[in-house]
């Protein structure tokens, strides 16, 4: 058991991984000489090598673009899109060609590439620096998205990233870079699609990924005080999503509420409980509740930041209305 | 414009004309078929730019990578992808190369290098600079070449992969197919440059060619390949050709001067070969058997085509992700 940063678990994550197959490269803007604008592949370049970890142009399409040509051609991708936001400029590459080439070519091939994004606020970073985007992704048939909450995660889920044969989204949000957590050693493996119970309780079910996590988790302890005992459930993957284990935990609760940074309308808390009003239906003694962003791009103030991003408050109160 | 000084013997001529002639073929079948409503969707016929793909794709080796356009029945033809399986996908059979998923936009087979056709202008620049790039990590000897149009020219990523492919001295080839005309409208009122020009901008060596001067072609075709191939970084051959047919197949090319057709019979690539030929001492009985063998070569894969099945929902379905056995977890073992 080592104790690093979230950053740190990533790095180390992909050490391994280009270790073990020399068919895994790093390529993006500034993630050779600089390591990257977060420092999550530094060293990396020193490392392995010029040829393997590449600095690109700013030209996030062909970034994207060329990876899906590079693994159709033998390697294994992993780039970076430096924050989720420039995502917008990659969708062609994204949605048109690695997400439908398996499909759309009957199964020919795969295209084994991971596209690393970090999303979220709390930097006062502006609204072209903020968003949580993962939605638009995980409505994409053919792509995989991940997002990690923890150090073991964070390890975990790319290397299963990068063993995946299909194109993953691995989305790091960026107040997260810095935590600190315990990588066990040998690191445990995770697959994609496993959700995780991290605070069982019986009186309701907190569904949430990434950030929210920890701020779901002080949501339940404030809630304990109340005598309200909340189950939190991380989903570390939301495309495909652990339907199953949050059934499992809605059918012991009987009430839910999904969590999560991103703008609420339209999200991934959206088809969350869309299912569940549907394949729970039995289940449920109460309103299916989210909590998300409001309807507006993250602001830059940090007055406005902080009253833009949900809060334990915020899911607190959306929990009182579950349980009501 | 490197043409008129080439003369080729009619023993390497002849294959030229043949595989220019059996592309001409498939395509005019192509048109007939989805005229008949035997070819759901729409397609686009590369009529008049036979001498493209021909002289192009016909240069590569079979692991050398090619990633296409929507106009790109030649391309897949000139890479040597399977006929039947080819009419089997564009007619929408289970059978075909991408079990009737993808149509005349997407066919590709992996087996030879084509990396897909594809229905966004400028997509297959990026893809073509990623598989170069696997070719010089992997060296594999290979390398990567990409067709698209005059009108791909208006795309941004077409400048991002220039630079890209430039910067990193990738192994790739770039064919710009010029015809003139970006969907329905002229090159005059879409580009302020010229393609070439465009890519000596990125210090990519560009040769231009008759388009439809299928020895030409070839001639610069594999000339470049062997700079190229050789380590020298991309290039770029401009093939001035000629869009017969409309944008899509059923497009009345209302936008078009009528003047425009009247020597579009002289530039014909099939044609101006076939006179070449007749003019080397081949006899019209040789020309007629390489037609005949064409026609032939059709009917087969149509009549195969035929034959083929409808797609089964569930076996789509089935084919949105990787089968999760395909690749062992190397992490979850090394943990377990």
């Amino acid at each position: 058991m080592t104790e690093v940063r979230f950053g740190q678990a990533i790095n180390r994550a992909l050490i391994d991984a280009m270790t073990q197959d020399s068919s895994v490269v790093l390529f993006g803007e500034d993630v050779g000489e600089a390591g990257g604008p977060f420092g999550v592949t530094r060293g990396l370049l020193k490392k392995f090598g010029a040829e393997r970890v590449r600095d690109t142009p700013i030209s996030e399409a062909a970034i994207v673009g060329a990876a899906v040509g590079a693994a159709m051609t033998g390697l294994r991708p992993v780039v970076e899109v430096m924050f989720m936001d420039f995502v917008t400029l990659t969708m062609d590459a994204l949605v048109n060609q690695a997400a439908k080439a398996r499909f759309m070519f009957g199964g020919q091939v795969s295209v084994p590439m991971v596209v690393r994004m970090p999303h979220g606020g709390g930097i006062n970073a502006g609204p072209q620096h903020s968003q949580c985007l993962e939605a638009w992704l995980a409505h994409v048939p053919g792509l995989k998205v991940v997002c990690p909450s923890n150090v073991a995660d964070a390890y975990a889920l790319m290397r299963a990233a990068i063993e995946d044969d299909d194109p993953v989204i691995v989305i790091e949000n960026k107040a997260l870079y810095a935590a600190k957590g315990d990588l066990p050693e040998p690191p445990a493996p995770v697959a994609i699609g496993k959700a995780r119970t991290v605070r069982t309780g019986k009186d309701v079910t907190i569904v949430t990924y990434g950030a929210m996590v920890a701020v779901s988790l002080a949501a339940a302890e404030i809630l304990a005080k109340d005598g309200v005992d909340a189950e939190v459930i991380d989903l570390r993957s939301l495309q495909p999503w652990d339907e199953a284990a949050v059934l499992e935990s809605l059918a012991r609760t009987h009430r839910l509420v999904a969590c999560h940074e991103a703008v609420e309308a339209f999200g991934v808390g959206a088809e969350i409980v869309a299912r569940l009003a549907d394949v729970g239906f039995d289940e449920l003694d109460a309103p299916l509740v989210r909590v998300g962003a409001p309807f507006m791009p993250p602001p830059f103030a940090k007055s406005l930041e902080d009253w833009y991003r949900p809060d334990a408050g915020r899911v607190v109160a959306a929990v009182k209305r579950a349980i009501a | 414009m490197a043409t008129g000084e080439l003369k080729p013997s009619s023993a390497e001529l002849l294959p030229l004309y043949a595989d220019m002639r059996l592309i001409r073929e498939v395509e005019q079948r192509l048109s007939l078929l989805f005229g008949d409503g035997e070819i759901p969707g729409f397609i686009h016929l590369s009529i008049g730019q036979e001498a493209t793909a021909v002289g192009v794709a016909g240069a590569l080796r079979t692991d050398d990578t090619l990633a296409s356009n929507h106009r790109g029945h030649g391309h897949a033809i000139a890479k040597g992808l399977d006929l039947s399986r080819f009419f089997l996908e564009i007619m929408g059979r289970r059978e075909g190369y991408c079990g009737g998923r993808g149509g005349s936009m997407h066919v590709a087979d992996m087996s030879v290098g084509m990396l897909g056709a594809n229905g966004i202008v400028g997509a297959g620049l990026p893809i073509a600079v990623g598989s170069a790039l696997a070719h010089q990590l992997r060296k594999t000897g290979a390398i990567a070449c990409v067709f698209f149009g005059d009108g791909a020219l208006a795309e941004g990523v077409l400048h991002e992969s220039f630079n890209m492919a430039a910067l990193w001295k990738l192994p790739i080839l770039f064919v710009c197919e010029n015809n003139g005309w970006s969907e329905f409208s002229p090159a005059e009122r879409q580009l302020a440059t010229e393609p070439s020009k465009l890519a000596e901008t990125f210090k990519i060596p560009a040769e231009r060619v008759d388009g439809n001067d299928v020895v030409a072609v070839r001639a610069a075709a594999l000339s470049a390949i062997e700079a190229v191939r050789a380590g020298g970084g991309p290039r770029l051959v401009e093939c001035k050709t000629t869009r017969v047919r409309g944008h899509f197949e059923g497009d009345p090319q209302k936008y078009r001067d009528a003047g425009e057709f009247d020597d579009i019979g002289r530039k014909d690539p099939l044609k101006r070969a076939a006179d070449e030929l007749r003019a080397l001492g081949i006899a019209e009985a040789d020309i007629a058997a390489a037609d005949e063998a064409a026609r032939r070569r059709v009917d087969e894969a149509v009549a195969a085509a035929r034959a083929g099945t409808a797609p089964a929902p569930e076996a789509a379905l089935a084919d949105v992700y990787s089968p999760e056995a395909v690749r062992a977890s190397a992490h979850a073992d090394a943990a377990a």
